[in-house]
């Protein structure tokens, strides 16, 4: 069977199988559909997680990420799950001992504030649509790039199955509905990364054929330094981005994944407090499965790629040059007219004649590797389960933001059950329709704007979520005044280099040679610091405040009454 | 009163375990795969550079670990203080 029959049998059956789930699991109450009930079991609960945090640039772009960058690429590896740490220890079994539906519900009550309620609504359907865009948008390009029909077809196709189970399902549906996605995407992921591994070292774990010999004899990441600097390129173990530059970018995605409300929202929705951490534990353990397999992955694409490519004769490349060459994710110009392919670096003294789109490392690898075509179907299925996982559990932070934060506690507290529950739906219905937009009709800046969703994150609820539980001092004014300072620095820096002077985006340029995606970390500095010295000036939270606090530190039951102890 | 006094302790006990595992983490994320990543990279173990290999590694092996430690540490703690939810 070819590669088209295997890739369409593979992910109609997936869509089916989601669709069942769908059914099985949907939501008949607004508890069910914010948070499935709270009874979701952590294990579960862990792979649910995995599934909603890998998105498509996970699973797509991520190994050729770092297959290009070689150290550099280390920042995603580090931040995105570095980031549950903070998770774990600092935010989920306190969020959860909170107890209601969203992170601007805790913002609001801790707060005894509409406006830092407001706020945070702003800046999680921020965050989220900035998000979801980016996942349509991967549903469309696996879908024409695999089966044959337009971006704007494959985004249709896939809104209507994010449709079908979001809106329906509610969370309930989506949890479940990610248990499977977890696993088809992480076979996806696996199975190639097994074959490549096998290839290149004879040694079956990519983790471990990593640091192994090639069959060839000499160690894989020896023989790529030797490459790269050969060919012109910054050694693959050692990077060209300035230390402080990968220190503060670490930093801004590690805080600004513990500070995605569609991450945290998680962590609502299992039994009790102890559940809600071992369930981040889990989370970071099935992430960890991916997120160990990419750098190998990427070392040997890398090495691969030279290995075929370099001063190759064009016409006698293998087909899945010409193939990849059609859909314009390669490009070969001869500038020099001999016939061969010469691909360099910035330091070499030969001009570079190929250019690689990053995606192609992991869609293109199980042809590259010669694998088996039901290997190349399942590429398909898993990065389609990336992309869906994460767009349905950011259009349910949306409709929640929309139903429960501003109409049910903005402007109509009287809301029935029911009728909550069906703006929740239209709301969800709505932002389907809105990231499909966008998803067709992509803004230049889609790129961009994901350093704007993660600085974001850590420069507005990561660090008021810590105050809030950490201290009982910090205030309403502290808060608010922390929030917008932080958020305000954090945008003028990435709008003046990433909008208003891209020509200007450079090291000398940069303050203190910090780059627009690591300057959330300033951002979050800046809002700790102004929330303490404002609430410092300011009257001291009322005593209720005291109170929630106090019981939110503690696991046992909510019933139970406390002393004051402001 | 006598609540009070038990939750304070937790709670400081809480933080001290919350302090730990966090500077164990800033060490292994921030110092060893960072900073001095050129340092640790002088001692190679099979093909891995020590340096590199708990930038894209072992950093995240480290972090499943704290996570776990935690929470076996948190669950005891829970139970020495009787602050179990099964029982509260």
């Amino acid at each position: 069977m070819n590669i088209f029959a295997w890739t369409y049998i593979i992910v109609t059956f997936t869509f089916i199988l989601y669709i069942g789930i769908a059914i099985w699991a949907r939501a008949k109450s607004t508890g069910e559909f914010y948070i499935a009930g709270k009874g979701v079991n952590p294990v579960l609960n862990g792979m649910a997680t995995a599934a909603d945090w890998m998105s498509a640039a996970s699973f797509i772009s991520m190994a050729g990420i770092i297959s290009f960058s070689g150290y550099d690429g280390s920042v995603y590896l580090l931040g995105w799950t570095g980031g549950y740490v903070l998770l774990a220890l600092l935010l989920a079994p306190y969020l959860r001992k909170f107890g209601k539906y969203t992170v601007p519900d805790f913002v609001g009550d801790r707060y005894y504030s509409q406006t830092a309620r407001v706020v945070a609504v702003l800046c999680a359907i921020f965050i989220s649509f900035t998000y979801v865009s980016g996942q349509m948008r991967g549903v469309g390009i696996v879908f024409s790039r695999f089966l044959d029909v337009s971006i704007d077809v494959g985004v249709i196709i896939g809104m209507l199955i994010v449709f079908f189970y979001a809106v329906m399902g509610g969370m309930k549906g989506i949890t479940y509905t990610q248990v499977a996605q977890y696993c088809v995407l992480i076979f996806a992921f696996m199975v190639p990364a097994i074959f490549i591994s096998l290839l290149i070292t004879g040694n079956p774990i990519p983790q471990l054929g990593f640091g192994s010999e090639t069959l060839n004899g000499g160690y894989l990441l020896d023989k790529l330094d030797g490459l790269n600097s050969q060919l012109g390129f910054a050694p693959y173990t050692d990077g060209s981005k300035s230390t402080l530059d990968v220190f503060f970018i670490t930093a801004a995605l590690m805080v600004g994944t513990a500070g995605l409300p569609h991450v945290i929202v998680r962590f609502y929705t299992v039994k009790k407090v102890s559940s809600a951490r071992i369930s981040a534990g889990w989370a970071l353990l099935f992430i960890a499965i991916l997120y160990t397999t990419a750098p190998a992955v990427a070392a040997f694409s890398r090495f691969n790629l030279i290995e075929t490519v370099s001063e190759a004769e064009y016409d006698k490349v293998p087909k899945w040059f010409k193939t990849w060459e059609e859909t314009k994710l390669i490009k070969f110009e001869d500038k020099n007219g001999d016939g061969k392919i010469q691909y360099t670096g910035p330091k070499s003294e030969i001009e570079n004649e190929l250019t690689i789109d990053k995606d192609i490392m992991v869609l293109a690898n199980p042809e590259i590797a010669n694998l088996p075509n039901w290997v190349v179907g399942l590429i398909a299925a898993g990065g389609l389960a990336a992309a869906l996982s994460t767009a349905a559990g950011l259009l349910l932070v949306i409709s929640t933001s929309v139903a429960h934060d501003l109409f049910k506690k903005g402007w109509k507290k009287d809301l029935s059950e029911k009728k909550e529950l069906l703006i929740a739906r239209i709301a969800a219905g709505f932002a389907v329709i809105i990231a499909g937009h966008f998803g067709m009709n992509p803004p230049g800046f889609v790129a961009e704007v994901v350093a704007f969703a993660f600085g974001f994150a850590a420069a507005s609820f990561f660090p008021i979520i810590i105050m809030g539980i950490f201290s009982k001092r910090i205030n309403k004014e502290g808060a608010i005044a922390g929030m917008i300072s932080g958020i305000g620095i954090t945008a003028a820096y990435i709008i003046f280099f990433k909008f208003l002077f891209p020509e200007l985006n450079s090291t000398e340029n940069w303050l203190w040679g910090i780059s627009p995606e690591g300057f959330g970390t300033v951002g979050m500095v800046v809002n700790f610091i102004v929330a303490i010295t404002v609430s410092k000036f300011t009257p001291a939270p009322p005593e209720e405040v005291g109170e929630m606090v106090e019981k939110i530190r503690i696991p046992v039951g909510a019933g139970e009454s406390h002393e004051i102890n402001a | 009163m006598k609540h009070q006094e038990k939750h304070k302790i937790y709670w400081r006990k809480n933080l001290q375990y919350l302090s730990i595992l966090l500077s164990i983490w800033f060490v292994v994320a921030f110092l060893i795969s960072i900073v001095f990543r050129e340092s640790f990279d002088s001692i190679q173990i099979a093909g891995f550079k020590l340096g590199f290999w708990f930038a894209q590694q072992g950093s995240i092996y480290v972090f499943i670990v704290l996570i776990f430690v935690y929470v076996y540490l948190m669950n005891k703690l829970d139970k020495s203080f009787n602050s179990d939810e099964d029982k509260g």
